[in-house]
């Protein structure tokens, strides 16, 4: 391995293509999936607006998404991608891939985050009259703030690991130099830089999160 | 005031819940009146259908069956648009207080003025004069894991009042505070009822809560109402078996008298002026059973006997028979045939 201009030039474009492909898949799959999971939650048989057959039919597609692994959904969706973008490799290709798969991970943690709220303080605001929009706007969502972003950091690393494994299909990023340069090549020293790129950015993204929402949480004295 | 129309009348108000093991009846056939100004209780074991029945004065459990009558308009015929105006109109209380954990409780008394759409200005105006009122205006910035339970019931009070209800629904309100706490707590409530005149209604486990404030009192059983009343009259003559069972305590049902052993106690004028009874139980910690009791006089002096049941249990009935030896009470066992 030489450690050269290039290599580094290399490795500088594949971190911000990882950034890129992972902040605008989060992006685009809580756009999609935070609402799904308000619909989990909200139109369920003890919901604040009870529509299970909706309910019931959303968490069948949703577990359908789920149970497919990615890289097969990869292959699947990349033909999506040729049409919306135009091409089906590199990393604007594998947002679309990316937020398909991560969006029915999003909307069930999104689910669990508003299910520990407290049915008590639901109960409350329905006695004052709330609405089921009101509720949902000033009762499960900033009440959940702290467990969504803990949420959205396992969301983001999720993506993260997700995003290396496109490596495999022309996509961009860290995770296709650890692919093109350890894997077909054999260069072992330019894989490792890539993994250990990828676990430093994992660790920044769940240490943002946590802090966030420990510092955001008021039920800690 | 008894000339004014009831603020809130229940007219056979019944509710079934459907669970997998078929419709379970929670509420049968509840008529109810609750004047304006009063502060009305609502008794029963838990199970009762209590809950049940103040969750149907707001709506937050629909009725299967019947009227529920509030300010004249039937509430169960109403659209759910015209079910949460209503609400606005009455505020309610939990056991668990249930306040928003993410915002200050200042934020907290303004939430039901957000709902009902007043400006955030007025909102702070008015949640800051109901934090004065309930003693707490210099914790308005203060979450509530900062505060004490009672101090969270005092802001959920507050919270409660912040619509200017017509009506306060308290569901099981001081029972997860210690005596002190529910004590003051139940001091404010009434303060409240007194000085703005809203309608108070205390649902409770407790017979101490309905003593302390209620002006009335509904006792609840098995879905039905068992007795209906002044709290005085209830006390002074609980007719249902429910109502004694709730104003008698239970400690006296704990402890089998059946077939136990029965002691004569005999008075010869110096215990008749000492509270030797009063004295047994509480040196024993044991209930006892007053069969018979007569006293007379005789040549200025008071001469008497009684005869008491001993618990069943051993250890209790042995603790009796040796502290009256040990006082030198004349006592002697008497068995059933004796009397």
């Amino acid at each position: 391995m030489t450690f050269d201009a290039v290599t580094v030039a290399m490795l500088k474009t594949a971190i911000w293509e990882t950034f890129y492909m992972v902040a605008l898949s989060s992006l685009f799959a809580y756009v999609i999936g935070l609402p799904l999971g308000i619909v989990l939650v909200v139109t369920d048989t003890d919901g604040i607006y009870p529509i299970p057959w909706l309910q019931k039919i959303l968490g069948l597609v949703i577990n359908l998404l789920r149970s497919v692994p990615f890289l097969i959904l990869l292959f699947i969706v990349l033909p999506l991608s040729k049409i919306v973008i135009g091409t089906r490799i590199g990393s604007p290709a594998i947002v679309i891939p990316l937020t398909i798969a991560a969006a029915p991970y999003i909307a069930r943690v999104v689910e669990s985050s508003f299910r520990e709220i407290d049915a008590g303080v639901i109960e409350a605001a329905k006695s004052m009259g709330a609405s089921t929009w009101q509720i949902i706007w000033k009762v499960l969502l900033p009440e959940s703030r702290p467990s969504l972003l803990l949420g959205a950091a396992l969301a983001v690393t999720t993506i993260l690991s997700y995003s290396a494994m496109a490596g495999f299909t022309g996509g961009g990023g860290l995770g296709a130099v650890a692919i093109n340069y350890g894997y077909y090549r054999y260069e072992p020293g330019l894989m490792w830089i890539a993994v250990i790129l990828l676990v430093v950015m994992v660790q920044i993204i769940q240490e943002i999160g946590t802090q966030l929402s420990k510092k955001g949480d008021k039920r800690i004295r | 005031m008894a000339l004014e129309e009831p603020i809130i009348r229940l007219r056979n108000v019944g509710k079934e819940f459907k669970t997998a093991n078929g419709p379970v009846v929670a509420l049968e056939d509840i008529n109810l009146d609750i004047e304006r100004g009063e502060i009305f209780g609502i008794i029963g074991l838990s199970g009762a259908g209590k809950s049940t029945l103040v969750r149907c004065i707001n709506m937050l459990e629909t009725p299967t069956s019947g009227q529920v009558i509030f300010e004249g308009e039937n509430l169960a015929a109403q659209s759910d648009r015209q079910k949460r105006m209503a609400r606005r109109s009455m505020g309610m209380i939990f056991q668990q207080f249930n306040l928003l954990a993410q915002r200050n409780i200042l934020k907290n008394v303004c939430f039901p003025l957000e709902i009902a759409g007043v400006s955030r200005q007025e909102g702070k105006k008015r949640a800051m004069e109901l934090l004065e009122l309930v003693g707490l205006a210099d914790r308005a910035g203060a979450y509530p894991a900062q505060l004490s339970g009672g101090q969270k019931q005092r802001v959920a009070i507050a919270r409660a009042l912040a619509t200017n209800p017509k009506v306060i629904l308290c569901d099981e309100a001081t029972s997860a505070l210690d005596p002190n706490t529910t004590k003051a707590i139940l001091a404010l409530l009434k303060e409240i009822n007194q000085t703005i005149g809203v309608t108070v209604i205390v649902i409770t486990h407790e017979m101490a809560v309905i003593e302390a404030i209620c002006d009335r009192v509904a006792i609840i059983d098995q879905s039905h109402i068992a007795e209906l009343g002044t709290v005085s009259e209830i006390f002074s003559e609980p007719k249902s078996r429910i109502g004694r069972q709730l104003i008698l305590g239970d400690a006296v049902n704990q402890v089998k008298f059946s077939d136990s052993r029965q002691l004569r106690i005999i008075f010869d004028g110096r215990e008749s002026t000492e509270p030797v009874i009063s004295n047994l139980v509480l040196a024993c910690k044991v209930p006892i059973n007053i069969m018979y009791a007569a006293t007379k006089d005789i040549n200025g002096t008071a001469m008497g006997q009684m005869i008491i049941q001993i618990p069943e249990d051993e250890t209790d009935a042995n603790r009796i028979i040796n502290y009256l030896k040990s006082i030198q009470v004349p006592f002697e066992e008497v068995t059933k045939n004796d009397i």
